[in-house]
């Protein structure tokens, strides 16, 4: 293999006792792009970590260019040139793009205490010109799609030169056109001569970017080589230690005619309109439209988290006035949302905590009574158990230190301690790998099987194909069209989703 | 499939040498961490603290400097319970000390058997709450009871109106307590001319006084409240959803956990508290004290927050908090023995908070490297 800007030689790292990295030597390749893939909880992000200053090796060491590299702190990290673009965004968003971008060091004036904002916008400009993101470098961060608020922190690494550049499951929370401009942005910057470490549960993407592969099992390298020496499936094979046959487990029952939720004609002012369906029991319905189709929207509508203007919700034949996340829970709805770190989970507490938080008035007399903590974490125990919940102990770690696909199972979890009438389900496998799909799959099987109608939305079309009964089309806020089973065809579906007004 | 792969050749390394040098340091090193990151690290301080300054003012460990800086605890610990369950829940509340001086002058106002017409006649209350006799109260059979309810009912209403401001109309609660404390502090002083209320029933005074053998009554009533607070913090539900809601409001709220009515529990609780620290500051006074409290605020918030307990919500204990007032009692006594004046107390005062959030971010920063 070729020439390597750094070396991870014999590094281990271990949390409480538990060894995530289990002694690793990788050459990242100088000037190319490495694709790292692996399991959750594989450790990927830990030895990232490592390269980015965030955490130290217990063992071992790494070399920058032949020389040993240690850093203690992020900035040390990006001192030396390297840049982690995090699973999880670390901007500010109060803050503008510029001020973002300089938050290390901002340049001064030269004899005043005064931060020399002329020189941080333009110098900023020219980056987001660089990143080809067309916005004021005065922009507030919060007021940017998540795409957006990726090329800025990409802007953030070029504004440092960084020479390595780290993409951390990069496209989980961006639209088809954002994912292919960041492509196209990480092959120039690799032509320009940056080394790229990109990290992905999607091995087409991995596929077609990376000019190495190395796969992670179990906080072990399991193999590293040249693109042209892997093929998808030796990759999941080599990830999971066996061969996957199926992506999709088979479905063992089928929908009833029984409705559960009836939604007619909901509306709401530039939201969505006129939503009208019926989802039955035992049935998996899904939703699929283009970021920003509404469908997101429609959910917390259903789930009486935002209001609605028009129209009627009946769940289990009983209609169903004022909603609130509480009457709605009471009513047996279910909501695994899709953006686990702001709405689903509470990060800084501990992970039984977070499973128990949903059903946990059910475990005592009353709000101001003791809660029957045994029968309360035996319960959560086994709902952990039961979804291979991996990587920490239970009542003592703080959720936040899952790795990014067991956090998305402690979030379904949370809902599966009460088992719900009605489960609506946005984005459940985002960031989340091939096996845990699976397994997140075989779960909503399930529950259908025992009676659940469930809502599943998603804007991987794959997955909604080979998972639901039938698939309402949603874009501009409206219901385009309705597919069932018999009738799913990408092309068909694709077109209903890409189309601008109703027909 | 195909299972065992490349593995890179093992490469040469220094690293037993490095291992074995780095052992000793590395043993000062963990044992320092284990103390920055042990639950008891307050009370150690505070320990360490107090055995640092016994040779310089040997006065400190004098039975009746102890018994002092015990009775001192208590009615202190009582306000910052109260503060913790509201910093547990990501909101604080200035307005606890204007508090304590209102519920201090109502109580007084209430109970007294005796007022100078000279010193009150200008009061609003004159002629309508009480005269030259006294408060409706005076000589009753139960008025030292009767006006702690009243007292503690009047923190519970101000809890109340901080908290639905917070919560219902999504005020910043910094704002809206710190308007809380001008207003029901000048309020106080307004009602009774700046005036201290005197000849209070002897019962209420014997609470703030009273002692079986040498402990302060104030002990065994906070002690058993910091109980019970712990235990609801720890083992109810109402207590999860404090921690929920100050960990993330919007993950409480999907999750079906009733912000709003938290929120305002929380700052009732707050003002419950501070009402209970008055009790035992004007009682020990005896007197109602229009500016009772006043100099408290430094102390409580700082209290709470050494203790361990975070300005960001969703952490806090109700032990840590213990720790931190015994840490600021101390802190006091000494600065009082060592004679200082009020400004130096104070200067000294603040820096030992600053240091003390240095300390947090320390700790927090250790905790995230795991
Ligand atoms: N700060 C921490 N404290 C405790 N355990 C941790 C910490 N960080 C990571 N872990 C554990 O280390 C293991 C590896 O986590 P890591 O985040 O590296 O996985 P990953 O390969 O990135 O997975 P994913 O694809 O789900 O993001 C997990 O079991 C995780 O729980
Ligand atoms: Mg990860």
């Amino acid at each position: 293999m070729s020439d390597a800007i750094l070396t991870f030689d014999h590094v281990e790292k271990s949390f409480f006792g538990v060894r995530v990295l289990k002694g690793i030597s990788l050459d990242v390749p100088r000037g190319k792009v490495l694709g790292l893939v692996g399991e959750n909880g594989a450790g990927k992000s830990t030895l990232m970590n490592l390269m980015g200053g965030v955490h130290a090796p217990d063992r071992g060491q790494m070399l920058l260019n032949g020389a040993p590299y240690a850093p203690r702190t992020p900035s040390d990290a990006n001192a030396a040139g390297i840049a982690f673009i995090h699973q999880e965004l670390n901007l500010f968003t109060n803050l503008s793009i510029a001020e973002n971008i300089f938050i290390d060091g901002f340049p001064r004036l030269r004899w005043l205490p005064m931060l020399d904002r002329s020189h941080m916008r333009a110098r900023t400009k020219q980056y987001l010109e660089a990143v080809e993101l067309h916005v004021s470098p005065d922009t507030l961060v919060e007021k940017l799609s998540p795409g957006e608020r990726q090329l800025v922190e990409i802007a953030k690494a070029l504004s440092f030169d960084a020479r390595i550049i780290i993409f951390d499951e990069p496209t989980t929370s961006l639209t088809a056109r954002e994912t292919e401009r960041l492509f196209r942005l990480i092959e120039r910057l690799r032509s320009d001569g940056a080394s790229i470490v990109y990290i992905s549960h999607i091995l087409p993407d991995v596929m077609r970017l990376a000019d190495e592969i190395a796969v992670l099992r179990d906080g072990e390298l399991v193999a590293h080589g040249d693109k042209e020496a892997f093929t998808i499936n030796r990759m999941i094979a080599l990830m999971v230690g066996r061969a996957i046959e199926q992506l999709y487990p088979p479905r063992r029952s089928a929908p009833t005619t029984t409705p559960v939720l009836e939604v007619q004609d909901i509306s709401q002012q530039g939201i969505v309109e006129a939503i009208t369906f019926t989802l039955h029991k035992g049935e998996i319905l899904g939703v699929f439209g283009l970021m920003g189709s509404g469908r997101s929207e429609l959910a917390r509508i259903l789930f009486g988290l935002d209001e609605h203007a028009r129209g009627e919700i009946r769940v289990a034949g009983k209609p169903y006035t004022r909603p609130s996340a509480r009457r709605s829970i009471d009513a047996g709805m279910a909501f695994v949302t899709e953006n686990r770190r702001e709405e689903g989970l509470l990060m800084d507490i501990a992970i039984a905590e977070n499973i128990g938080l949903v059903a946990l008035p059910r475990y005592a007399a009353a709000t101001v009574t003791a809660v029957n903590e045994r029968r309360y974490f035996t319960e959560i125990t086994d709902v952990a158990a039961s979804l291979a919940i991996k990587g920490g102990e239970l009542r003592q770690q703080a959720v936040k230190t899952l790795s990014g696909g067991n956090q998305q199972k402690a979030v379904i979890a949370k809902w599966l301690l009460d088992k719900p009438a009605v489960l609506i389900i946005d984005e459940p496998t985002r960031g989340v790998d091939v096996g845990a799909k699976y397994e997140i799959y075989s779960i909503i099987n399930d529950l259908a099987a025992a009676g659940t109608g469930v809502l599943f939305i998603s804007s991987e079309l794959e997955e909604l194909m080979g998972v639901c009964d039938r698939m309402l089309v949603m874009s501009n806020g409206e219901i385009q069209a309705t597919f069932s089973r018999d009738e799913f065809e990408k092309e068909r579906i694709l077109r209903a989703a890409f189309r601008e007004n109703a027909a | 499939m195909m299972e065992a792969e490349v593995k890179e050749p093992n490469r040469a390394v220094t690293r037993s040498q490095l291992v074995a040098t780095s052992s000793a340091r590395g043993t000062v090193r963990r044992v320092l961490r284990k103390l920055l990151l042990s639950e008891y690290f307050v009370l150690y301080l505070s320990i360490v603290y107090f055995l640092a300054l016994w040779p310089f003012i040997p006065r400190i460990a004098s039975p009746q400097n102890l018994g002092n800086i015990f009775s001192n605890m208590w009615p202190l610990l009582a306000i910052a319970i109260g503060q913790t369950f509201v910093l547990i829940i990501a909101g604080i509340d200035l307005s606890q000390p204007s508090i304590m001086a209102l519920v201090s002058v109502i109580g007084a106002a209430l109970m007294t058997s005796q007022l100078d017409p000279v010193l009150f006649e200008k009061s609003p209350l004159w002629g309508i709450v009480f005269t030259e006799a006294g408060g409706p109260l005076a000589g009753a059979f139960l008025a030292a009871p009767v006006a702690i309810m009243v007292m503690l009912l009047v923190g519970a209403l101000i809890g109340w109106f901080n908290g639905t401001a917070v919560a219902r109309l999504k005020m910043p609660p910094f704002m809206v307590t710190l308007v809380g404390m001008m207003f029901f502090s000048a309020l106080a002083i307004y009602l009774v001319k700046s005036e201290n209320i005197i000849h209070l029933p002897e019962s209420y005074v014997l609470l703030g006084q009273g002692q079986i053998a040498f402990i302060p009554y104030s002990f065994f009533i906070v002690g058993a409240l910091a109980i019970a607070a712990q235990w609801l913090l720890s083992r109810t539900v109402l207590g999860r959803w404090f921690y929920a809601v100050g960990a993330n409001v919007r993950t409480a709220t999907v999750s079906g956990v009733p912000v709003t009515r938290v929120i305002v529990t929380a700052y009732i609780l707050s003002g419950v508290f501070a009402a209970i620290g008055a009790v035992f500051y004007s009682a020990r006074l005896a007197a109602g004290r229009p500016t009772l409290g006043a100099t408290l605020l430094l102390d409580v918030v700082g209290a709470t927050v050494i203790g361990g307990t975070s300005l960001f919500g969703g952490k806090g204990k109700i032990m840590w908090t213990v720790f931190g007032v015994l840490f600021f009692v101390l802190l006091d006594n000494s600065l009082n023995l060592l004679n200082l004046s009020y400004f130096w107390v104070q200067i000294v005062k603040g820096s030992v908070i600053l240091l003390a959030a240095a300390l947090d971010v320390a700790r927090t920063r250790l905790l995230a490297r795991g």
